[in-house]
């Protein structure tokens, strides 16, 4: 019992009224009242018959059990009437205050909603008409950060139990939370992820003082020294260099490869002479990840050497008529390639001279070989036949090199064009390559490259395709994924085929589209041929994606408020 | 009754309040209701909406079928009717309609109402006023002398069978004291669940609940001996109190009746106030789901707690917006120590206000102790806590008060709202002060994190219900942003069970 007892001199007073006083009293059950506590529960414990509930040497009352309830009610209701406030333990630290502007209301009653249909039971397989709500959180969390807006403190707990089953919404989640979501999360052992690590939504770390820089630099975590090379890296690239180099022959093999990582950002030509020292890193996992940063600096030394020995395997076709490209593996992997990043084990399965092609290609600033083929733009050299079908082997090195590199007309000519047959392409067949040179373009040639993809092949392979543009959805995109949808319906199939492409719809295309998709709702007569029901179905997930759109509007517009 | 439509003025004679989003969804009976009922809080299905200045809101739904649903909402009720066949009550069209109303007045023009709603609200407004009118002439009372003079001789026989349970109980109390509890222990829930029925049988369902709940003790944990003597003892207490009821006051031997579990009604001088709707929550009791609506009195003090219940799956058919303050009349049941109440009638909302005058930590335990000298079974008694702080401590939660000031003063009544001028001495120091511990039921319900949540470690105003266990928190104002001084704003209300 938490409470204390409190004095019994004012709270008999009080309980003398209760009912304990009508029953019988004798000399006897007096004087059974006046028993400590402990005889009255030690008496009834072992029975009145083996310890009567008597003073020592006192009378023993008649109706023992009666006088030792009668005393025990007293003693009961006189402990409850008499309790005391306990004393208070150490209070918690304040949390921090959060200065951002509380929500509008509607936008607060709107993520109630979300976090409460993430903890309501799902109504079964089928999905009805109705949005899926908890597929909104992440964009909810997004727009709600961009405004910088404070989370309701009410809603902070179920806030925290989704980012806790979710580990992509915690990033958003916990910035949203903010300064009492952390608190909040410190007194409960449920929340511990929150107090985890640079992706907390920590303050960002001051860049501004070398000293407190040095200093954290020297003493952090390791998950500190992370952000803080992060932060120093993206404000000032030498600098972030200049922090590391002071440390580096120092760390441990395994920080020394998360820290090389941080270089990615702000990689430049200065960052050069310090990888080059990393490509004779004591760890192997060091020297291949100094030297892939170094090929991705086409004016680097690693990058000349890796093109000479490429050109030396890789050369015009002079023996027929027609230009092609003639393609001599190379016979070892010597010492100086191995310097330079280049594994000489294959994996299993591959033979040791293709592997260590590919690695030269790669690691090959890409503008080599438009010099080296006569000076053809990239597109007419990736179309040149290739001899001994080592046709695949170099585009895929290609399609890595234009990915490593980030180089869009290399991109380009190896996505080729998006109506060509998915088999034949120059370039390359792979829908994963594809989505990675994808990501290169920029956002309006993405979203019309894919709508053309789509308009010519239909939605079976653009799942991945479709991940890599922004949301949402640029027009021509979203349309070409409507009028696909529309054409697999009245191919006859049914929606769970393409539930992967509807969820994506739902979340990513434009809100303002919503109208047109009215029309596609309504259920149209069964089609000779068509999967039994498939209309209904259509019409249902068609529902359901007009019925998202819209919730998604309401709840931009609630934020923006 | 004569109700006309339109021209004249509501009879609630204030302005009609619009219930906010969440007000609405505290009246979902379940969170299935609440998930069905905000899809439809959209514009989409709906058409024909429309509002009167009686508080009516109506609207036609489209649902899977040809014709739309008719949905009407009496606010003053509130009540509800829809031409749907759910079971649920209010159903998701009504819950739809209403949110929609939150989100989007500007859909319910004030109209005619069309004739289906008129033909509602008369015949329901007709029958609330002859209920309100009979309750008013004396309730059961008023049916003649024939039916009252037979009433009593049920009554008397029902009350010679629950004095027969209660000696045969007293007896059974005897022989376990002899043996002594500790073969309890061995004899297992057989025993207590023999005896419980023994006691319904003797119409006394009361005596019976509390029996059953001594099973449960048993082995239950460190300390088990002392709780499960205290509430034998208790129930001793109750037995005694029954056998000799002739000799006690009014009002005990009412609390006596009760606790035996003699039905009452409601009898007591009607209040009329304007009250706050605290906390409404259901609990299930085996096939029986009980809602609890706990109301606070601007102008009376009082705290009234109402009960309704709703038998197989269905939930029980009362429901109030938390937050809001209703103008109504409620008739509270006999007894010291009784807080329920039933609504006898209702006149409208109005515009909420914060919370009740609250007292600090220190003076909570008293407050309780007094509550007890009306009914010495109370196991707990509602007091709202101004400026606690939520602390975590060894085994579970405290609430503390902010001000080391707050002094265990002496409230003199139960609705003590004394401390309202406490010393502005700043936060206390740790381990000074008073702090009251949280009640181990109310540790494992989100709503506890929900209270810390809004404290922040500052001072919070909570209501709840204290007992020997601890304090059990319903409901708590959100502080919001903290005032210079450290000194909290009565911002919207957040029920926390």
């Amino acid at each position: 019992m938490p409470h204390t007892t409190g004095p019994t001199a004012t709270t008999t007073a009080d309980a003398s009224t209760t009912p304990a006083s009508t029953s019988t009293s004798t000399s006897a059950s007096a004087s059974v009242d006046a028993l400590p506590w402990e005889d009255l529960v030690t008496s009834a414990l072992l029975g009145t018959d083996r310890r009567p509930p008597a003073s020592r040497g006192g009378p023993v009352p008649a109706d023992a059990p009666a006088a030792l309830l009668d005393a025990a009610a007293l003693h009961t209701v006189r402990r409850r009437a008499g309790l005391l406030p306990a004393v208070p333990e150490a209070r918690p630290e304040p949390a921090a205050p959060d200065p951002r502007p509380a929500l509008p209301e509607a936008a607060r009653h709107r993520l109630a909603h979300l976090l409460a249909d993430r903890s309501a039971p799902s109504g079964g397989g089928r999905r009805g008409t109705a949005p899926d709500l908890t597929e909104l959180i992440p964009q909810w969390l997004a727009i709600a950060n961009r405004r910088g807006f404070r989370a309701p403190a009410a809603l902070l707990p179920p806030l925290l139990d989704a980012a806790r089953a979710r580990t992509d919404l915690r990033p958003q989640a916990l910035a949203f939370a903010g300064p009492r979501g952390r608190w909040l999360a410190g007194l409960n052992p449920d929340w511990k992820f929150a107090l985890r690590g640079s992706a907390s939504g920590a303050p960002p770390t001051d860049t501004t003082d070398p000293d407190a820089v040095a200093r954290l630099w020297e003493e952090g975590l390791f998950a500190e020294r992370v952000a803080l090379l992060d932060a120093v890296r993206a404000q000032d690239p030498p600098a972030g260099l200049a922090l590391l180099a002071t440390t580096w022959s120092a760390e441990r093999a395994e920080d020394r490869l998360m820290f090389l990582d941080s270089l990615r950002s702000g990689l430049g030509d200065a960052d050069e002479p310090f990888l080059e020292q990393a490509l004779s890193d004591r760890s192997r996992n060091v020297r291949a990840t100094a030297a892939e940063l170094l090929s991705a600096l086409p004016g680097s030394a690693l990058a000349g050497r890796m093109a000479a020995r490429a050109m030396s395997c890789v050369h015009p076709d002079r023996t027929g008529d027609v230009a092609a490209i003639a393609v001599e593996a190379p016979h070892e992997c010597d010492a100086g390639m191995q310097r330079d990043g280049v594994m000489a084990v294959p994996p299993t399965g591959r033979g040791e001279r293709s592997w260590w092609l590919g690695q030269l290609v790669e690691a090959t600033p890409l503008g080599v070989w438009e010099e080296r083929f006569g000076g053809r733009p990239a597109e007419e050299v990736v179309a040149l036949p290739v001899a001994d079908d080592w046709a695949d082997e170099l585009h895929t090195a290609w399609c890595r090199a234009a990915v490593r590199q980030r180089d869009p007309r290399w991109a380009r000519a190896l996505l080729g064009r998006p109506s060509a047959p998915v088999a034949s392409g120059p370039g390359t067949a792979s829908i994963a390559e594809r989505s990675k040179l994808l990501a290169i373009l920029d956002a309006g040639e993405r979203a019309s490259w894919v709508a053309g993809f789509i308009a010519a092949h239909g939605l079976s392979e653009a799942f991945q395709l479709l991940g890599v543009c922004t949301v949402p959805w640029a027009g021509p995109l979203g349309r070409a994924v409507v009028d696909a949808l529309d054409i697999a319906r009245d191919g006859g199939s049914y929606p769970w085929s393409f539930s992967g492409v509807m969820g994506l719809a739902e979340r990513c295309l434009d809100p303002a589209e919503a109208d047109r998709l009215e029309v596609l709702t309504a259920a149209q007569d069964e089609q000779e041929g068509a999967s039994p029901g498939a209309g209904g179905y259509w019409s249902e997930a068609f529902q359901r994606l007009v019925s998202t759109l819209r919730l998604r509007a309401a709840m931009e517009a609630e934020l923006m408020a | 009754m004569q109700l006309s439509h339109g021209g004249e003025t509501s009879p609630t004679g204030a302005p009609v309040a619009r219930w906010s989003v969440e007000q609405v969804l505290a009246l979902a009976p379940d969170a299935a209701s609440r998930k069905a009922g905000t899809r439809l809080g959209a514009a989409g299905p709906w058409s024909g909406t429309g509002s009167d200045a009686t508080g009516a809101v109506w609207g036609l739904c489209k649902g899977s079928g040809s014709t739309p649903y008719r949905t009407v909402v009496d606010t003053t009720g509130p009540a509800y009717a829809c031409s749907c066949p759910s079971r649920k009550f209010p159903c998701k069209h009504a819950l739809g309609l209403l949110l929609l109303r939150a989100s989007d007045d500007a859909a319910f023009r004030p109209a005619e109402p069309a004739d289906w709603v008129a033909t509602w609200l008369a015949g329901r407004r007709a029958r609330a006023a002859q209920t309100g009118g009979s309750s008013a002439a004396g309730g059961d009372g008023a049916r003649g002398p024939v039916d009252t003079d037979a009433a009593r001789k049920r009554a008397e026989r029902r009350a010679e069978r629950v004095t027969g349970g209660a000696q045969e109980l007293e007896q059974r109390l005897g022989d376990l004291l002899r043996g002594g509890l500790a073969a309890t222990d061995r004899s297992g829930y057989g025993l207590w669940e023999e005896t419980a029925a023994r006691m319904v049988d003797a119409q006394a369902p009361g005596l019976a609940a509390r029996v059953r709940e001594l099973g449960a003790i048993t082995g239950s944990g460190a300390g088990w001996p002392v709780r499960l003597l205290e509430e034998c003892a208790l129930l001793h207490l109750l037995d005694t109190a029954w056998l000799g009821r002739d000799r006690l006051p009014d009002p005990l031997a009412a609390t006596v009746r009760t606790r035996v579990g003699l039905p009452m009604s409601a009898e007591g001088p009607p209040v009329r106030d304007h009250w706050l709707v605290l906390a409404q929550y259901d609990t299930p009791d085996g096939k029986i789901v009980t809602r609890r609506i706990w109301l606070y009195g601007r102008g009376s003090g009082r705290t009234a707690l109402l009960l309704s219940f709703g038998a197989a799956g269905r939930s029980p058919d009362r429901a109030l917006p938390v937050g809001a303050t209703i103008d109504a009349e409620l008739t509270p049941y006999p007894g010291g120590g009784q807080l329920r109440a039933e609504p006898s009638e209702q006149f409208g909302t109005t515009a909420s206000a914060g919370p009740p005058p609250g007292i600090a930590a220190a003076a909570a335990p008293a407050v309780y102790g007094n509550a007890l000298r009306e009914d010495p079974w109370l196991e707990a008694w509602p007091v709202t806590l101004r400026d606690v702080i939520p602390v975590p401590s060894k085994d579970g939660w405290q609430l503390a008060d902010a001000h080391a000031g707050a002094q265990p003063g002496a409230p003199a009544g139960a609705h003590a709202d004394s401390t309202a001028d406490e010393p502005a001495d700043g936060p206390a120091d740790a381990r000074t002060g008073s702090a009251l511990p949280i009640a181990p039921a109310a540790l494992s319900r989100p709503g506890l994190w929900k209270l810390v949540a809004l404290s922040g470690g500052g001072p919070v105003t909570v209501f709840g219900e204290l007992g020997h266990r601890g304090f059990d928190p319903f409901a708590a104002w959100d502080p919001g942003e903290r005032e210079e001084g450290g000194g909290t704003t009565g911002g919207s209300l957040v029920q926390l069970v």
